[in-house]
């Protein structure tokens, strides 16, 4: 069975069909991207799977599970994590500190406990600290943990966001625009770090990117939208031949 | 990893260590008998500024919400233990009795903060701080009218007048509208004081380094990633109010169990004294405990360290407030003291490796 199964997907603003009959099935363990033109509704998708816009129409099952119209804390604890096109850190707190938000519903003590200072709080913010410090050795980020998420560069930051969503135990990671604002180096880096997420935590991840490069070098599927549709679906090397996407989103 | 740990332990115990040494100072010049009457007089409302500035500092620093009422949970707080003290006197031990007050002060405080903080805290920064302000107000308004009797029947409440509470013969009127609860026990002393000061920090500070502060300063930072990975933005909003409100309210039992008569005045609930605990914060640091402390301790001492200056004290005050102000928090005067700290000069090299980056 498949992990995620999108059918029928659609939402208005007002007027403005922003995306409309959007279909799409992922295999658990797949490594599939989503690409478009500015503004073909890339990101407003992302935000209908994790619950920050409810559907007008359509059903999001992830694993089984109907998740449609669900709010975004119910959804990352059914299992869908994320990051965001512009970077959202948690900046005053530590680099250590934004992945442990990201433990925090798996790794519970009580508030009472946390202000009294009781055994459990020691042995949970333990298992935290120590899970927490695996997660950014994976990213290469564990020598910056006690910087201030603020102070850590470009490219360290959207590895951090990567880290904080994996905390949470995803069963499907989304990253939007991954690779935006990356030199070429760091766009190789990432689209390794990527890869071995997907292969390390068996990850299923979609992803939306504008880097050609990194999505015919990872994506295993692709999924062209533009102006709220579905122009082209299937694997990566077919779409990206397919005439009607290199008119329509590659250019002439 | 294990020398930031130590390092927040290190801070807090300065701060812990701060706190008791001032306590131990003062005790010795209290018994030596070389503090003014005055001074003396000063002690238990400077504990009670300094425990109403941490807690505001939990909110605007912490939750990152600018509110403007908190004189208005410690009005709650202090009309509650002020009517418990008054209901019980006598009929159990003096200690228990105060401990009891402050609990149900802080409790109270802490129900009226969440019932105010499920609709306010929808709205954020500007809309927040004057609904905020309004709710002290209100507060302070209801308490000027609001008339409690007891006679052998029960309580009987009235927010018109005496003759309206219909008291039987042997009723007492204990809370009479703008008069307020007069003959309330003067239990609260500045061993208590600090005490409550010590517990008011290990509250806000265990609270900061634990799950459920993370979440709340996640929320602060940017509610939209906090939502993201699954943090219940309105059950942590609430429960940082909350907590806030409670210790607020502590404040208030110590403040009415330091006076003859309690009454609900503009000057001690209304937005003056929101905005005052305000200054302190803002002054010491949005977000920095120890900075809350020492500002609370030194605005409240200024103005009667320049008694003598009479006509231009509040004048002299404000010009001081206006220099701290710049002095601690202009972008050159920060540059400043960072080229001139002690740890530069001892050739600590943990400034210039973060500038590194």
């Amino acid at each position: 069975m498949a992990l995620l199964e999108v059918k029928n997907l659609g939402i208005s603003f007002g007027g403005l069909r922003a995306v409309d009959e959007f279909d799409v099935t992922i295999e658990q363990g797949q490594l599939y991207g989503l690409i478009g033109p500015n503004g073909a509704g890339k990101t407003t998708i992302f935000n209908l799977l994790t619950g920050v816009y409810q559907p007008t129409e359509g059903k999001i099952i992830l694993d089984g599970k109907d998740i449609t119209g669900k709010r975004t804390i119910d959804i990352n604890k059914a299992g869908v994590a994320r990051t965001f096109q512009n970077i959202r850190l948690f900046k005053e707190l530590t680099v250590l500190d934004n992945v442990k938000v990201g433990l925090h519903n798996g790794h519970p003590y009580s508030t009472l406990e946390g202000i009294l200072r009781l055994p459990r709080y020691y042995k949970v913010e333990k298992e935290m600290d120590e899970r927490a410090m695996e997660l950014l050795k994976v990213f290469d980020l564990d020598k910056e943990a006690d910087y201030l998420a603020s102070n850590l560069p470009y490219g360290k930051q959207r590895k951090l966001e990567i880290a904080r969503a994996l905390a949470t135990e995803p069963k499907l990671l989304l990253l939007d625009e991954p690779a935006a604002g990356m030199n070429p180096n760091e766009t190789n880096e990432l689209m390794d770090t990527i890869k071995f997420v997907q292969k390390e935590f068996g990850m299923t991840i979609l992803l939306i990117e504008h880097d050609m490069k990194l999505v015919g070098g990872i994506c295993e599927k692709l999924t062209v939208l533009n102006f709220g549709q579905v122009l082209a679906q299937g694997n990566t090397k077919e779409v990206l031949n397919n005439p009607e996407v290199i008119t329509a989103y590659l250019g002439e | 990893m294990k020398k930031k740990m130590s390092k927040t332990t290190k801070n807090n115990f300065i701060t812990y260590a701060m706190v008791i040494i001032a306590y131990v100072i003062v005790q010795a010049l209290v018994l030596s008998g070389s503090l003014s009457s005055l001074m003396q007089g000063l002690l238990v409302p400077l504990c009670i500024y300094v425990i109403l500035a941490l807690s505001l500092n939990l909110t605007v620093g912490v939750l990152g919400e600018l509110s403007l009422g908190h004189a208005g949970f410690m009005c709650i707080g202090a009309f509650t233990g002020a009517f418990f003290s008054k209901c019980t006197q006598g009929a159990m031990p003096d200690g228990l009795r105060f401990f009891l007050a402050i609990v149900l002060g802080a409790a109270v405080a802490a129900f009226f903060g969440i019932l105010i903080g499920i609709p306010v805290l929808r709205l954020r920064g500007d809309y927040l701080a004057i609904v905020t302000l309004a709710f002290g107000e209100i507060i302070k308004n209801v308490m000027n009218v609001l008339f409690i009797g007891k006679d052998s029947a029960g309580f009987h409440f009235s927010l018109k007048d005496q003759m309206s509470l219909n008291l039987g013969t042997d009723g007492v009127v204990i809370i009479k509208g703008a008069q307020g609860i007069s003959g309330t026990p003067k239990n609260s002393t500045f061993t208590i004081g600090v005490i409550m000061v010590l517990i008011t920090l290990f509250v806000i500070l265990n609270l900061m380094n634990s799950r459920t502060g993370r979440a709340v300063m996640a929320i602060r930072d940017n509610r939209i990633a906090a939502e993201s990975v699954g943090i219940s933005i309105t059950k942590y909003k609430l429960l940082a109010f909350s907590v806030s409100a409670s210790l607020a309210g502590i404040a208030g039992v110590l403040y009415a169990h330091n006076l003859a008569t309690l009454t609900a005045l503009p000057k001690n609930f209304g937005y003056n004294m929101s905005i005052m605990i305000l200054v302190f914060v803002v002054l010491g640091g949005i977000g920095n405990m120890r900075g809350s402390i020492i500002a609370a301790v030194l605005l409240t001492l200024l103005p009667e360290l320049l008694r003598g200056l009479n006509d231009y004290r509040m004048l002299i005050y404000a010009i001081v407030l206006i220099v701290m102000m710049l002095f601690n928090w202009s972008p050159k005067a920060q540059d400043w003291k960072a080229r001139h700290s002690l740890k530069r000069m001892f050739g600590k090299k943990e400034q210039t490796a973060k500038e590194g980056n």
